[in-house]
């Protein structure tokens, strides 16, 4: 006996090796995920390859500061002169849209629906990915130190790119939406249909359990439903690309993802969300509203200027148009006083970090509403999602 | 100077100096996580796999060729959420597998390295499959011609790789 495994030295070591591997295997995929903790030799990996991925993008990010901040500057005139006409337009189109929104809060406000709002994010950088095909899953600069746990969403300006899946010391893994094991609670933009957004082993996003007999036209908004506790709900997800029929009367909806997953730079970790009952008089700051004013690229808002008049809660007693007035049935005229009780009923999650903080309630600065083009009544402007009753999975 | 012979063959046996057999497979892993940040085609490639290659053929050692592959493979499963052992198993395979070829072959030409590459790149990605979709459950489509692409590739790749490696080598 001894001979032969002398003599088969070779082929019983790796019969070992892979009968040790296999085990650790076995035990690993028997374990729920719950109780699984986090492997020390991944530990050992995660600390031995991220200060140099940190250190290289760093690198990168001063010298692109500097080249782009100093040095290049060509055509920026021109940019900021478009950026301003920019502006300009997408003032006049807030003013607009301010209109129905409001209206909608109020409506909300009286019956009562809480919604998620995102008061807490911090700003990471992506430092790695899983390297693999198989794997979708990138590394970010932010970890357990940070005020990072895990199952915190995380998102960019245009849309939802995933959840945090391990959290290291200084780094933490995020699992994408278009990996296979992943799933977000979405809902579709117009039909108000319900599913389960997740990634195949191809790398797309299809959004499964919507029944066969539903019509999904492509080009659809697919947005978080909030359902999975997860992301707050009405953040914007993909679009719909094609529709095919799936496994068990069910729909295939393959959707293309709003976040550019594969060029993934900067992102934004959703530290705590505060669901509450919509506030009439601060209740334009919107989870997606919020999202917009806490991008790292974006400048904060000027201070407000403690002469200008506070904003108003309806945009009927400044409006002259009298179109405006038909955009307000006769709940607008209602006190804010009336209006249920708003403020925060829970936080789902939460940290203790030193994050910049966005307290919900701020009201956002409304733009002028004298901007708002008289010959537009805003009433005649396409109802957006809010004027929609809420979904089922929305706390009540 | 110790030299095998093997097959009336007269192959030449290399070894690695304790910084490189660590800062190789280190610096392949850290550009397998990196470079497909910015250069996304470049999750086609396996950096891992082909040091584990070039190490398994230059030491011509299977013992040595599949702990070099498992310890490599534990690392490359650590930075995936993944359990943590497909792609040890699959790389202490070709350890072993691309060691006992180097015993008996010299496959020091790029041709031959060529080759060599294609082939275990296969072997690599079958035991992949039939561990992740066996084992672990994931449901992994195969497809031929994407993975003959990706081991053409990976192939090309380890060529100019193992050229540039070939300078860390010390005869024994």
């Amino acid at each position: 006996m001894e001979n032969l495994i002398t003599r088969y030295r070779n082929v019983t070591i790796l019969v070992a090796m892979l009968f040790a591997q296999v085990l650790g295997l076995a035990v690993q995929v028997k374990r729920t995920a719950e109780n699984e903790s986090t492997r020390l030799i991944r530990i050992w990996t995660v600390n031995a390859v991220t200060p140099l991925e940190k250190a290289i993008v760093w690198g990168q990010g001063g010298v692109t500061h500097l080249w782009h901040d100093y040095f290049y500057l060509r055509g920026v005139r021109q940019e900021n002169r478009d950026l301003k006409a920019e502006i300009e337009r997408l003032r006049i189109e807030h003013a607009r849209m301010s209109e129905d929104a409001e209206q909608a809060h109020r409506l909300q406000a009286l019956l009562g629906f809480k919604e998620q709002f995102i008061s807490q994010t911090m700003a990471a950088q992506v430092i790695g990915s899983s390297g693999s095909e198989q794997s979708r899953s990138v590394y970010i600069d932010k970890g357990a130190r940070d005020g990072i746990r895990t199952d915190m969403a995380v998102i960019t300006a245009d849309g939802v790119v995933g959840k945090v899946l391990r959290v290291f010391r200084s780094t933490s893994e995020v699992l994408l939406i278009d990996d296979q094991s992943s799933g977000v609670g979405a809902i579709l933009e117009k039909t108000r249909l319900q599913g389960v957004l997740r990634g195949t082993p191809t790398g797309e996003v299809v959004l499964e359990k919507v029944m066969a007999d539903e019509q999904v036209p492509p080009g659809e908004k697919v947005l978080t439903s909030g359902g999975d506790r997860i992301f707050p709900k009405g953040l914007p997800v993909g679009t719909v690309t094609k529709t095919s029929p799936g496994p068990e009367l069910f729909l295939n909806i393959h959707v293309k993802p709003a976040a550019n997953l594969s060029k993934l730079e900067e992102v934004l970790v959703i530290t705590q969300q505060v669901e509450k009952e919509p506030d009439v008089a601060e209740g334009r700051a919107r989870a997606s509203d919020i999202l917009a004013q806490r991008l790292p690229s974006v400048p904060d808002a000027p201070p407000d200027d403690p002469n200008k008049p506070p904003p108003p809660t309806s945009g009927l007693k400044i409006l002259p148009a009298p179109s405006a007035q038909q955009a307000s049935p006769g709940i607008s005229g209602k006190p804010a006083g009336t209006t249920p009780a708003a403020g925060a009923k829970s936080v789902t999650s939460g940290s203790g970090s030193t994050d910049k903080t966005a307290a919900p309630s701020v009201p956002k600065k409304p733009a002028a509403p004298a901007a708002a083009p008289p010959g537009k009544p805003a009433s005649s402007q396409p109802k957006p999602k809010q004027s929609e009753p809420p979904a089922e999975d929305t706390p009540h | 100077m110790p030299i095998t012979y093997t097959s009336n063959e007269q192959v030449e046996v290399y070894r690695f100096s304790a910084p490189a057999a660590i800062l190789i497979p280190l610096v392949a892993l850290f550009l397998q996580a990196f470079v497909p940040l910015r250069l996304h085609f470049f999750s086609i490639f396996d950096l891992p796999l082909l040091v584990v290659i070039f190490f398994a053929v230059a030491r011509r050692s299977q013992v040595t060729g599949l702990l070099t592959g498992a310890i490599i493979g534990l690392l490359q499963d650590s930075l995936t959420h993944q359990p943590i052992g497909v792609y040890g198993i699959a790389k202490t395979v070709v350890g072993y597998g691309a060691s006992s070829l180097g015993v008996k072959l010299d496959v020091e030409n790029a041709g031959a390295r060529l080759l060599v590459t294609l082939f275990f790149y296969v072997v690599h990605e079958i035991v992949y499959f039939t561990v992740a979709r066996g084992m672990v459950g994931l449901t992994l489509k195969w497809n031929w011609l994407h993975e003959l692409g990706s081991a053409l590739a990976n192939a090309v790749l380890a060529v100019a790789l193992f050229a540039l490696l070939d300078r860390f080598k010390q005869r024994i």
